[in-house]
């Protein structure tokens, strides 16, 4: 359940760098420990993201969650399933695929070299243990 | 939740059973509980359309008996115990002599006895409360480390309970109960419940209440504190440390209705006729939300440019797919229809007051 490719925070986000536009989301252990999630709140494109500070909430039935940012950089695209004006607005897509149709949004980069020094798989994993 | 313990959390009798559905425990008021199993959507749903099942035992029971129970019980209650005939329990109050919420509670009416049923994190202060004010002659018994309670919740709950008991369902009337057995167990079989479902509520033996969960199961959902929280706001009740505290009386929570202060003296009625008199300040109403984002316990109300209130609960309704609230606000804005406004993370989003319960289950009150 914790795809190889993918970088990974101890908060719980992954990045999945393409060149210098990294896509995020959260984890399948989060969206599992949330449960049925009901609400997305998401910064807009051009938003300056910073490595480690808040850029948006995840809310399920009982719980209101930060999401924080892996990277520095500027978003350019929000998942418009999960923007609360989009008719095909569906906050279950992180529940039912976080690592792809549930995904968040999409940044450049400041410096791509820095996803590399972010949890690999294995080091999420081991993050996740015992929960 | 109110939880005020700080020792390891206590298990009920039917801990097991938990973990058997493989439910996600929390610690809530001192005790493990579920808080969900499935899913808080899917729970929600099951006991709207069909049946759930809930773990009701970190609740506290405290039998009364003897001469002068009824008299010292009106003391104690803000509601009219006269009222109620044996078979019949009823909804209310303690307050303290300021007139605020000790805790919200059901008093059972027995031939000759009386059983109040209580919130878990108000047991100990409740227990304690009521020693301290009994007269001789009166005798109480906490008898809540032994009392299993499983509520079972939804359209469906009377046919599927009809199954395993050997009472006639059909004759326990809303707010009434009957002695009787379930799997052969001697229980208190009582149609009350937290859900705006039809349903009935299980008193039974510690030691005996998994047996009977293990065969309920099979028929009714296991429903966890997360939808029990959301079914309850959707029915628009209130919770202790939510709507109810020791900060506000039960006039301010729109409990008037089980305020009588005309049966005779009890513990606050002063208090509460005075501020009566004054004018009541606070009420509480039903906010439902325009737009998708969702009210929580805490955020501030405004109307006119001005805070008028604050969340109490808030939630997103399953039932309704939208965000809801109950919210402590000015009198004035009682109005089914008032436009509030909710902060939510620094913005205004729109709401209106709405008639209680937001749904309307099928529990047949009367």
């Amino acid at each position: 359940m914790i795809p190889e490719e993918l970088r990974y925070t101890e908060e719980h986000e992954w990045v999945r760098l393409n060149g210098d536009v990294a896509e995020i989301g959260i984890t399948h252990f989060a969206q599992d420990q949330l449960g049925d999630i009901v609400f997305v709140e998401l910064p807009a494109v051009g938003f300056k993201l910073q490595n480690g500070k808040r850029f948006g909430v995840v809310e399920s039935v009982k719980t209101v969650s930060e999401l924080y940012s892996p990277v520095d950089g500027e978003v350019v695209e929000i998942n418009s399933v999960l923007s609360q004006d989009s008719e095909q607005f569906d906050p279950e897509a992180v529940n039912r695929e976080p690592y792809g149709a549930g995904w968040m949004i999409k940044a450049k980069v400041a410096d791509p070299g820095a996803v590399a020094k972010l949890l690999d798989a294995k080091g999420y994993a081991s993050h996740t243990e015992g929960h | 939740m109110s939880s005020t313990q700080v020792t390891t959390p206590q298990r009920t009798g039917l801990y097991d059973c938990h973990l058997e559905s493989k439910a996600k425990m929390v610690d809530f008021a001192g005790w493990e509980m579920p808080i969900e199993y499935t899913g808080i959507k899917k729970e929600h749903e099951a006991v709207r359309s069909h049946a759930g099942l809930f773990d009701l035992s970190h609740m506290g029971e405290c039998w009364v008996w003897g001469e002068g129970a009824l008299n010292w019980l009106q003391s104690l209650f803000t509601n009219d115990l006269s009222k109620i005939e044996v078979g019949k329990a009823q909804y209310g109050c303690m307050c303290n002599e300021q007139g605020r919420v000790l805790d919200d509670m059901i008093i059972y009416r027995f031939e000759d006895k009386w059983l109040v049923v209580m919130n878990a994190g108000n047991r100990e202060k409740i227990v304690d409360w009521m020693s301290r004010h009994k007269p001789a002659g009166v005798e109480m018994d906490d008898a809540s480390l032994r009392t299993s309670l499983i509520a079972i919740q939804g359209p469906k709950a009377q046919e599927i309970l009809q199954k395993h008991v050997d009472i006639e369902l059909e004759k326990v009337p809303y707010y009434g109960f009957l002695p009787g057995q379930v799997g052969g167990i001697e229980a208190i079989i009582s149609r009350t419940g937290y859900t705006g479902e039809d349903g009935f509520e299980l008193y039974l033996p510690w030691n005996e209440a998994a047996d009977i969960w293990r065969a309920l199961v099979k028929e009714a959902e296991p429903i966890g504190l997360g939808a029990r929280d959301t079914l309850r706001l959707e029915s628009g009740y209130a919770l202790y440390g939510h709507e109810l505290s020791e900060n506000i009386t039960p006039l301010d929570a729109s409990l008037g209705w089980v305020t009588k202060l005309d049966k005779g003296d009890f513990i606050g009625r002063e208090a509460l006729q005075a501020y009566k008199e004054k004018g009541v300040e606070r009420c509480l109403v039903g906010l439902e939300m325009e737009g998708r984002a969702i009210p929580r316990e805490g955020y501030p109300l405004h109307a006119g440019g001005r805070q008028v209130g604050v969340v109490t609960s808030g939630t997103f309704s399953p039932s309704l797919k939208r965000g809801i609230a109950l919210a402590s606000v000015e009198t004035g804005l009682r109005a089914v229809g008032t436009e509030i406004e909710v902060e939510i993370r620094g913005r205004n989003e729109r709401a209106k007051v709405t008639r209680l319960p937001f749904v309307k289950g099928s529990v047949k009150r009367g």
